[in-house]
């Protein structure tokens, strides 16, 4: 009996969870550097590890790039990973609570547009 | 009409490697270099150390072409007071006793025993392998020894928040910058902006290149004239040299 009622439990709050996961602008999307289940989990640690080799060692063109992760992911509408909830990055980073400092330096927006408007 | 295609791919060819011949004084050497970046995945090599040699006889004064050429590379936007960011500047020297004046191009120096480096209480100040002294802003607190250390004073304090970001320099508040002798053109085999800017306006005072290659014009220039680094009793080493000081 409490096994049954505990499957029923877990079966309402996932689908509860999943009414309320974010509803991402994926921008360009398709194929990403890595599979998409550990860049979720782990994109953080990979463009941590690469900035490190770029800024200090000048290894550039690195596999794990947060330049390359704005070119694709930017909306197609704003080309920005920022604004609402439904933008890649904001969207998802609300939805786990976490705020991302990356954009406190590092452009938001895809690079073609970041460089017309200079 | 594919045949078509591959004739004139092969006529292409034939023209191309002819002209490539015509530049080669001999297997293996070009008469003309041609620009080549690091290849990428590829970390800086110590046996590069990039440097530039200003020529203030050629430096115009009242010209501040190099000034807003960084601005507008960098995304620093020009300084209205002397807190304000500001990576370059010009400077106008006056000899008292003969009048004579002169103009020069002052930033980052990027020394071979940099002061900023010693003193940054949590390495964000660096110097990478090819001789560029670099402030890592990922772990810059802000607290300024370096601007202090700078015998220069080529280091600024951003006070104010970046809106407006740039893509290849990221930018922000509450951390310390400097020249980046412009490290993503140069990575990509460029030349730095102020670089570019000078010898678009027509004057040429900033020679910049690999002081440690033999075939580099730098190299064979700071070898036949006179140069003197800036406060070189401090034993600094500069890879930033001047002529007509």
């Amino acid at each position: 009996m409490r096994i049954v009622l505990f499957i029923l439990l877990l079966a309402i709050t996932s689908a509860w969870a999943g009414s309320l996961a974010p509803k991402l602008d994926i921008g360009r999307g398709g194929q990403c550097v890595d599979d998409p289940k550990f860049m979720r989990k782990n994109h953080m640690k990979m463009i941590v590890h690469q900035r490190d080799d770029t800024m200090r060692l000048g290894i550039r063109g690195g596999k794990y790039s947060l330049a390359e992760c704005v070119n694709c992911h930017a909306s197609k509408k704003d080309d920005n990973v920022l604004g609402s909830s439904e933008h890649f990055c904001q969207g998802c980073h609300e939805y786990a609570a976490v705020k991302p400092d990356c954009f406190e330096c590092h452009s938001s927006k895809r690079k073609a547009v970041a460089e017309a408007a200079k | 009409m594919s045949d078509e295609v591959n004739l004139n791919r092969r006529q292409f060819l034939t023209k191309a490697s002819a002209a490539v011949a015509g530049i080669a004084i001999a297997p293996g050497m070009l008469l003309f270099d041609f620009a080549h970046g690091r290849p990428l995945g590829e970390p800086a090599s110590s046996t590069v150390r990039w440097g530039m040699l200003i020529d203030t006889t050629q430096c115009e004064t009242g010209c501040n072409e190099c000034v807003s050429a960084c601005s507008k590379e960098n995304g620093w936007p020009e300084a209205r007071t002397s807190t304000d960011v500001q990576w370059i500047r010009k400077v106008d020297l006056k000899q008292l006793s003969t009048g004579r004046q002169s103009s020069l191009p002052m930033m980052c120096q990027h020394c071979a025993e940099p002061p900023c480096v010693d003193v940054c209480p949590t390495n964000a100040s660096f110097k990478r392998a090819d001789g560029i002294v670099l402030v890592d802003k990922h772990r810059c607190i802000g607290c300024r020894y370096c601007m202090m250390a700078c015998p220069y004073k080529a280091r600024s304090f951003v006070h104010e928040p970046v809106l407006d970001h740039d893509s290849d320099m990221p930018r922000g508040k509450g951390t310390v910058e400097s020249c980046t002798l412009c490290v993503h053109r140069v990575d990509k085999g460029g030349t730095p902006a102020c670089v570019e800017a000078c010898a678009k306006a027509g004057h040429r005072a900033i020679l910049f290149g690999d002081l440690n290659d033999p075939n580099s014009e730098i190299y064979l220039r700071i070898r036949s004239v006179t140069t003197s680094q800036l406060r070189a009793d401090l034993g600094l080493n500069p890879g930033i040299s001047f002529v007509g000081l």
